[in-house]
């Protein structure tokens, strides 16, 4: 096939997805964050939901999302997105609404709320990517770096008489009422990716129908962070965050559906 | 129709005001003097008439931080607390204000600062009107000193945070939130369907709909001059209200020779004491703030050319009297007698207090 023949319409087998906006992304090249973007806007416009999402930055890398996904967003105080969308989604029970969240934002200064939305079961999407780091503010320690690794604010290794232990707060989700599906995913390989897009779309799906909060954590690499390439970056996550946070599903049900229904319906 | 007359407390009043004037969404945090706000709610089930959602909240933080999540789908949204609790909201509140978003915050005010006292105050004069959070912000402020003004003025406090597009506070002490008192409630306007909502906020975000642009609700601007322009937009806006929104009431003042100044529950008790000031021949009269912020302070100065002097009541150490002096600009004096807390002085109490000081 000639390089005119690719091009024509007809032999189109792949194309940016219209969700998402032409403003050029501000992510560090080898950033996961791009790629999550991009399966979110896939799966908005494939599920034909456009119109009807409404999204919540974060506090953190993430906070100009509302830059390059074309849906409404709302941008959220730091931590503070689960509470934003709780009323989001109370309130207009017909939208899609789903939190972007860093691992800062939802597991360090917004761990309360975003436990209890979970909690409460909301019927929202929680979108968390798990980088190990705070990479806006210039590489200081998250709640989820692991043992040993260096930050600026944990420059000799976080150790845990100092620091405490990294929190795995998807593991912690997974164990409420509230939440119906927990996953974790990446996407820095192809296979990933579209493992990734499954969940997303489940995830949405979920929400639709009713079935409680959808938590999908994205282990993700932060090369500059991590003063890496973003080969080495991909290879070091793959040796040392996979580990701790194992990729793949750690619920998938109904919110309350460990409860009898006449555990549900009691009156005291 | 004959009038609707009820018996109850100021807190229950915000409840049913807030059911009838067509609230969408109230999101709340139990705290002590202002719980019955919420308990009311929750007894009326208002989700199964007018269709408005009512949530407990895990904290205050949250609380106000679903307000921005509601207001900013252009919704009527509204949260009620006290003291200590909406010192938590401060950071949602500082970002809703530079959001420019419409919302109702109750504050029934306790003792402070720390835990404080559960009883009655009016000790958050300055976190209510000089800012509270971060930032270049003020928010319109109404001080209710009847239990009726406090179901008036939740929609009127709506009304005000959406012609200005910035939260409104009602701010009461905790005397007007536990009394009971004889009150005509508010007739039942319904909720504006979601079409309604989007043509009175073409702003709002609860999806595109069929838009051409999204609708982005932010407080950031990283751009210095961005920055600005929204510092300029905000102080614009302010000096507006300033201009249009100043609300007070008087009681003879035409002839006073000395001033009352007093909000919330004081005022009454001040008119009390202006009429035993009176019987004894002092020339007394009262002004009560309604609106704190925006200030009375033109009224105070059109004052200030007959009166020989002004004499601040409040439950606290002192707040308000700084706004009174700086209207005043030294020209009379200015005394203040303020009662700690929870004791709530009684008339005779002002009146001696006004005489030892204002009568030489």
């Amino acid at each position: 096939m000639t390089p005119e023949e690719i091009i024509k319409p007809e032999n189109l087998v792949y194309g940016r997805t219209k969700v998402l906006t032409d403003n050029i992304m501000h992510y560090c090249p080898g950033c996961s964050h791009g790629v999550i973007h991009k399966l979110i806007a896939e799966v908005i416009e494939e599920m034909g939901i456009q119109d009807t999402t409404v999204g919540v930055s974060p506090v953190g890398c993430s906070v100009f999302a509302y830059n390059y996904l074309d849906i409404d967003w709302q941008e959220a105080a730091h931590g503070r997105a689960c509470a934003v969308a709780t009323a989001i989604k109370r309130l207009n029970p017909e939208t899609n609404v789903f939190t972007y969240q860093g691992d800062g934002d939802m597991a360090a200064i917004g761990t309360a709320e975003t436990i209890h939305a979970c909690n409460r079961g909301e019927n929202i999407v929680i979108f968390f990517v798990n980088n190990a780091i705070y990479g806006m503010t210039g590489g200081q320690m998250a709640p989820t770096t692991l043992i040993g690794m260096k930050t600026v604010t944990c420059p000799y290794g976080r150790n845990t008489d100092l620091n405490g232990f990294p929190l795995v707060i998807s593991d912690i989700l997974a164990k409420l009422d509230g939440t119906c599906y927990v996953t974790r995913q990446s996407v820095h390989t192809n296979a990933a990716t579209i493992k990734a897009k499954k969940a997303i779309r489940k995830a949405f799906e979920n929400a639709q129908a009713k079935k409680g909060t959808s938590v999908v954590e994205f282990v993700s690499a932060c090369n500059t962070g991590w003063k890496k390439t973003p080969i080495e970056a991909n290879a070091w996550m793959e040796e040392h965050m996979f580990p701790k946070y194992p990729l793949g599903d750690i619920k998938d049900t109904v919110k309350g559906s460990q409860l009898s229904d006449e555990e549900k319906n009691a009156k005291y | 129709m004959a009038e609707e007359v009820k018996l109850m407390k100021g807190n229950e009043a915000i409840a049913h005001a807030a059911i009838r004037c067509g609230c969408d969404g109230y999101f709340g945090y139990p705290i002590t003097p202002q719980s019955e706000v919420m308990e009311t709610l929750m007894a009326q089930k208002p989700w199964e008439t007018t269709g408005m959602v009512v949530l407990q909240a895990e904290s205050e933080t949250s609380s106000i931080n679903m307000v921005y999540g509601g207001a900013a789908c252009g919704k009527k949204v509204m949260t009620s607390s006290s003291s200590p609790g909406v010192s938590l909201m401060q950071e949602g509140v500082s970002y809703i204000a530079c959001a420019e978003l419409p919302c109702l915050i109750v504050n029934v005010m306790r003792g402070g600062p720390g835990l404080g006292t559960i009883q009655p105050s009016q000790g958050d004069y300055f976190q209510t009107t000089k800012g509270g959070g971060h930032g270049d912000y003020r928010l319109i402020t109404l001080s209710p000193s009847t239990v009726q003004e406090m179901a008036d003025f939740v929609g009127l406090g709506f009304d005000l945070a959406f012609k200005y597009q910035t939260p409104s506070v009602l701010l009461a002490d905790g005397v007007i939130g536990q009394m009971m008192e004889k009150i005509v409630l508010p007739d039942f306007k319904p909720r504006r369907t979601d079409e309604e909502v989007r043509k009175e906020c073409p702003w709002g975000t609860m999806g595109k709909n069929g838009r051409k642009d999204r609708n982005v609700v932010t407080s950031l601007a990283l751009e210095s001059e961005v920055m600005q322009e929204t510092n300029n937009r905000l102080q614009a806006k302010y000096k507006a209200i300033e201009e249009n929104e100043v609300r007070f009431e008087e009681h003879n003042c035409e002839d006073a020779e000395y001033v009352f100044v007093a909000f919330g529950s004081v005022a009454r008790i001040c008119e009390s004491a202006m009429e035993i000031l009176r019987a004894e021949g002092h020339k007394v009269g009262v002004l009560r703030p309604i609106t704190l912020w925006p200030f009375p302070t033109k009224e105070i100065q059109r004052l200030t050319k007959q009166v020989k002097g002004f004499m601040d009541v409040e439950l606290n150490c002192g707040q308000m009297v700084e706004d009174v002096r700086l209207a005043v600009n030294g020209q009379v004096p200015v005394g203040f007698y303020g009662r700690q807390g929870g004791i709530i002085p009684t008339a005779e109490e002002i009146a001696e207090a006004f005489k030892a000081q204002m009568v030489k």
